[in-house]
């Protein structure tokens, strides 16, 4: 039983950690209205360079999740280049960016596929060592801590004149350019800090986790959107900006506890991204086929 | 004001679809003028508009706005010149916005956004008796999205909109035309009283002739990319709508019956 609760504990750690990822995706899928897939790039991005700086730099744990971060940006600034001066479908540019950064990532890494930190210092090691709680309650606490922080940022920064225009770049290109904002500029931003957020959740989880590995964002996009929808079926009733932040990392949390409960129910580990992928598409299917059902129904009333 | 000279534009140039949609076109604007457009469909009338509001660049002319040459400026840096409203209610709003953000966001056209709070307490209130005068409640519904009004009450939100911070021109594309004739007459009045009120120099596309004889100072027909009729002061009060049909008829041979022309 105690193994249960602790694997359910190491779940929603887990889950927090990769909330972080979540709200980068929420930026470009729920704001900007576009799915980036470089997401699945930049998560490794995070991590692959965290890990090198660490372990081949013997950096300090706190400056290389900022480079984490900063590599972020760069990546979003990528796809964000050849999305608006480009004007390359932003699913291609996405895949673009996210097929170079496994190249990246291999050179980053020195052209090793996965580096340990076993030894290394983490922000993780630094406060396990000093309070002496275990490691999955303090990957938690460090998760609420980061990702409560970050919420209150975009909550602020969507409340200003940059981040009304970039919302509203989301919703009505034509009106906002015609109220005079370079909509290039806006969209360039959204994914250059969605992207941020996503390396800098990759080099948490790669600390949380201990390794880095140039695999470990393959299906991000697809864990972030299943969150997302997730947290919208549990939360969708709260209005504000803030609590829609808040229930795309709840939405995380609870999809990692899912995984955490059907990998005990002995379910392949190898199943569970065929298992994101089917509650995305019952998402985006359920809406559609309700709208239809109404419509038929109308009819046949209409007609008696 | 306004200048245009010589203002040519082809769409999908070299290509079978190759379509001649502005083919020289000359007008100029004195401060505080009201200009109704006329002309049938695809006369070039909304590329007209869009031309100077830098929607897509212009092949050859020159667009002078309040005396800037803007004739290759995109249009987000003209922005600061404009208010427009379009024929699509949809387009001139933030759907998923709050009535009030919308507005903001408006206030600070052609204005530098930074990191300054979106909106703040002074102009809610403004916003509010703002509101209060178009007369349709939505003072009371600041917070409601904007994607809950009637098209009516959006495009009265529109015109709002582009009247708040004062446009040196003022671009109103069919802005009545997706509303009931109800509704429609409503917007048309809210418009009156709003260029009236700012002085506002203005351009509305219409394909109402009995408006686009009443309303505004100046008034000009369209055809096949070109201004064949331009008329101000005394003679445009005197016009009647048959004078118009007329001159229609002249200019496309007499094929004008189907025209939605006639239906106004
Ligand atoms: N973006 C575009 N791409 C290609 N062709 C266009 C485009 N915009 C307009 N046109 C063409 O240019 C011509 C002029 O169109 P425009 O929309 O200016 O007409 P209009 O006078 O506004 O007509 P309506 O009364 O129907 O609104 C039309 O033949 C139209 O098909
Ligand atoms: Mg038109």
């Amino acid at each position: 039983m105690s193994g249960f609760l602790l694997s359910m504990q190491g779940a929603v750690s887990q889950g927090v950690l990769w909330g972080i990822m979540v709200l980068g995706v929420y930026i470009t899928y729920k704001i900007l209205n576009i799915a980036d897939l470089t997401v699945d790039g930049s998560f490794a991005l995070g991590g692959c360079v965290c890990a090198t700086l660490i372990v081949n730099g013997g950096w300090n744990p706190v400056a290389a999740l900022v480079i984490s971060l900063a590599a972020g940006l760069l990546a979003g600034a990528v796809t964000g280049f050849l999305h608006t001066v480009f004007e390359i479908p932003a699913i291609l540019a996405g895949i673009l960016t996210q097929i170079s950064l496994w190249s990246i990532n291999l050179r980053i890494m020195g052209g090793k596929s996965n580096i340990p930190l076993l030894k290394a210092d983490t922000i993780f090691s630094w406060i396990v060592d000093t309070t002496g709680l275990s490691q999955s309650m303090v990957s938690l606490i460090i998760g609420i801590v980061v990702a409560v922080a970050l919420i209150a940022f975009l909550y602020w920064f969507f409340g200003t004149e940059l981040g009304a225009a970039l919302r509203a770049t989301g919703d009505n290109e034509d009106m906002i350019r015609a109220l005079g904002v370079n909509i290039k500029k806006t969209k360039m931003l959204a994914l250059m800090i969605s992207n941020g957020l996503v390396a800098l959740s990759g080099g948490l989880v790669c600390q949380s986790q201990k390794y880095g590995d140039i695999n470990n964002g393959t299906g991000a996009i697809v864990i972030g959107l299943a969150a997302i929808v997730i947290g919208d079926v549990l939360l969708g009733r709260l209005r504000s900006f803030g609590s829609k932040l808040t229930s795309a990392v709840v939405g995380s949390v609870v999809y990692f506890l899912i995984r955490a409960i059907v990998l005990q129910m002995g379910m392949d580990a190898n199943d569970m991204k065929l298992l994101s992928a089917i509650i995305v598409a019952l998402a985006l299917c359920v809406p559609v086929a309700v709208d239809k059902w109404k419509l038929r129904r109308s009819y046949m009333e209409g007609g008696n | 004001m306004l200048k245009l000279t010589g203002v040519q534009k082809t769409f999908n140039k070299g290509t079978i679809n190759e379509k001649k949609a502005l083919n020289g076109i000359d007008l100029q604007l004195k401060e505080g003028d009201f200009v109704t457009i006329i002309g049938g469909n695809g006369a070039g009338k909304s590329t007209m508009l869009n031309m100077i509001a830098g929607v897509y660049p212009i092949d050859a002319g020159k667009i002078i706005l309040d005396g800037e040459d803007v004739s290759r400026s995109p249009e987000h840096k003209r922005a600061k010149f404009l208010g427009r409203v379009f024929q699509d209610p949809m387009k001139g709003t933030a759907a998923t916005m709050e009535i009030q953000e919308n507005l903001a966001l408006a206030y600070r056209r052609g204005q530098k956004r930074g990191l300054r709070w979106g909106i703040t307490k002074a102009e809610r209130q403004r916003y509010y008796e703002e509101l209060k005068m178009l007369g349709l409640g939505l003072e009371d519904r600041m917070t409601s999205k904007v994607g809950l009004l009637s098209g009516g009450q959006r495009q009265a939100l529109t015109l709002l909109m582009a009247s708040l911070q004062k446009p040196k021109l003022l671009l109103l594309d069919e802005h009545t035309a997706a509303l009931d004739p109800k509704t429609a007459a409503k917007v048309l009045e809210l418009t009156e009283e709003i260029i009236s009120e700012h002085r506002l120099t203005a351009m509305m596309v219409t394909h109402n002739m009995k408006d686009a004889i009443r309303l505004g100072n100046r008034l000009i027909m369209m055809h096949e990319g070109r201004i064949i009729y331009n008329v101000g002061g005394e003679e445009k009060q005197k016009l009647k709508v048959e004078d118009l049909l007329e001159k229609f008829g002249q200019a496309s041979g007499g094929e004008f019956a189907n025209d939605r022309m006639m239906l106004a």
